[in-house]
């Protein structure tokens, strides 16, 4: 399992973490209830792609799809066999997105969920191809698709592989798009790189969460490559919101019934 | 070659860009500015010009010669207003049936607090997926650096062309080798471990075609190039336009499928 930086577990067994914002300690089953949110100050700490689920999706709802694929070491990147393996022991899961279908508020829906525990996220071939087969999915059988986002970008280790995948996911997003079916995005902390320059920014209504890193490049490379000192919340939900690129900043414990209702708005056909 | 040769070649600041190719292969080319949204951004060149008979739309990165015009154009590093403006003369070329040509040199897209503010990741977002339904032939040519994102957001295309000596890159060896050694100095090996060069995404079926370099002047290699420009844009015109929309979706689907 995966925790927010925000948070740092202290001994294993006392199943406490403390909470870095606040510092206050807080027993992990209560955390876990509160949808990994700081009960003492609001900070929120990431959530694993199979907890984000079980938030959203009706109970049972969940059909998982494409589960079987895994990343493979495709330009022979040094040691990237080894930090894949971490991963998956690490975070329970094969690659860094969760796809598949399940109903909200009752209407179905394909739905994918990103998982920062995997590489931090990032968008290798595996990703690339579960989303692209997810939008195909719901585009054949039209379905309108939710999207989670959590990612550090491309995945370097797959070179110009985990590149061409923004333009894979983009066509079927597209082909989806061009369908005239609904693509919900909720931009999760932290989306950045590859991911929000493709599928992160192409939906039709763009949902954040509150306080998330989202933006492309790097802040530390724009002080850097800039020498510009960054403004306060620089990249965040909220500064998106201000310049324009996402629709709403929604509290975590609310989305579920944001898609639910947002969801039922589209199944009406005039 | 190493391959951080090539990408030191890539860099070589007399190595010609997008201005050079512009004229070297096309007639009685005409400059057009802007996005129509906020500004004109220096770093991206667009217009129309004539490849032997048939009338088609530029887009090429450049970086600039003098000191003053490389700080003008930031290096030739776009920012979102470029790839509007990009995205704006794509469209109009598909209006006008005119196959498009994209010119790809450049570290990446430009890195700093404005060009965030005005949504980078957005724009780019936006071309990849525009460029997938773009209802006219669309040919890029990598001719320097092809830098992450920033490249591929005028790379979504039928026919990708590669310089023997440019290279393209999910992120820079310098970038990488800091990521995963802690230390930029580790860059030729990063390079090699990318497998960023032409004949790597050759053998990879990510490039349709390498321009041979080696041993050729300028002049030889402006003309080889200009050669499958008219080739490849002969050869889609030929197509319908589903049947080369299909094709375009295909190629990028197959990557990693």
């Amino acid at each position: 399992m995966i925790f927010d930086k925000l948070f740092k577990r202290t001994k294993p067994e006392q199943e406490k973490l403390v909470c870095k914002k606040c510092g206050s300690e807080t027993v992990l089953s209560e955390i876990v209830a509160n949808n990994m949110i700081c009960p003492y100050c609001g900070a929120y700490m990431r959530m694993s792609a199979r907890s984000r689920i079980e938030l959203v999706a009706d109970t049972d709802s969940f059909c998982e799809m494409y589960s079987e694929l895994s990343s493979q070491n495709l330009i022979d990147f040094p040691d990237y066999d080894e930090k894949l393996k971490k991963a998956e022991a690490q975070s329970g899961e094969k690659d860094a997105v969760v796809c598949g279908t399940c109903s909200i508020g009752g209407t179905k829906t394909a739905i994918f969920v990103m998982d920062s525990g995997f590489m931090m996220g990032s968008m290798g071939t595996v990703v690339g191809e579960k989303i692209t087969r997810i939008f195909e999915y719901a585009a054949e059988n039209r379905l309108p698709v939710i999207g989670f986002t959590t990612s550090g970008g491309a995945r370097m280790q797959e070179g110009i592989f985990s590149l061409m995948q923004m333009a894979k996911v983009s066509g079927s997003v597209k082909l989806h798009s061009d369908a005239g079916l609904l693509y919900i995005a909720v931009l999760t902390d932290p989306t950045t790189g590859g991911v929000t320059a493709s599928f992160a920014m192409e939906a039709d209504i763009t949902i954040a969460e509150p306080k998330a890193l989202i933006g492309f490049a790097g802040a530390r490379v724009i002080e850097q490559t800039t020498g510009e000192k960054l403004p306060q919340g620089f990249q965040r939900s909220e500064f998106q919101l201000e310049h324009g690129f996402v629709d709403m900043i929604a509290e975590r414990p609310q989305i579920k019934n944001i898609l639910a209702n947002l969801l039922k708005m589209h199944e009406v056909r005039l | 070659m190493k391959a951080y040769d090539r990408v030191t070649n890539a860099r070589k600041s007399a190595r010609p860009l997008g201005g050079h190719y512009i004229s070297a292969v096309t007639d009685g080319f005409i400059e057009l500015h802007g996005d129509r949204r906020f500004a004109d951004d220096a770093a991206i060149i667009g217009g129309i010009g004539m490849l032997g008979d048939v009338p088609v739309t530029v887009i090429a990165m450049e970086r600039g010669n003098t000191i003053e015009d490389r700080m003008k154009r930031h290096f030739g590093c776009p920012s979102p207003e470029g790839y509007r403006k990009a995205l704006r003369l794509m469209k109009q070329a598909e209006k006008f049936k005119r196959p498009v040509i994209c010119f790809i040199g450049s570290s990446g897209a430009y890195c700093g607090i404005d060009a965030e503010k005005r949504g980078q990741g957005q724009a780019i977002a936006e071309n990849l997926m525009e460029m997938m339904t773009l209802k006219t032939p669309i040919i890029s040519v990598v001719v320097g650096e092809g830098g992450s994102g920033g490249a591929l957001a005028l790379g979504v295309a039928d026919e990708v062309i590669m310089l023997e000596n440019a290279v393209y890159s999910v992120i820079s060896p310098e970038g990488c080798a800091s990521i995963l050694w802690k230390d930029a100095s580790h860059a030729p090996e990063a390079a090699e471990a990318l497998r960023l060069t032409a004949h790597d995404l050759k053998d990879f079926g990510i490039i349709d075609k390498i321009v041979v370099e080696t041993d050729r002047s300028q002049e030889q290699i402006d003309s080889a190039l200009k050669f499958e420009l008219i080739q490849d844009i002969k050869n889609l015109l030929s197509l319908s336009c589903s049947d080369m929309l299909k094709k375009r979706y295909e190629k990028f689907r197959k990557i990693g499928a």
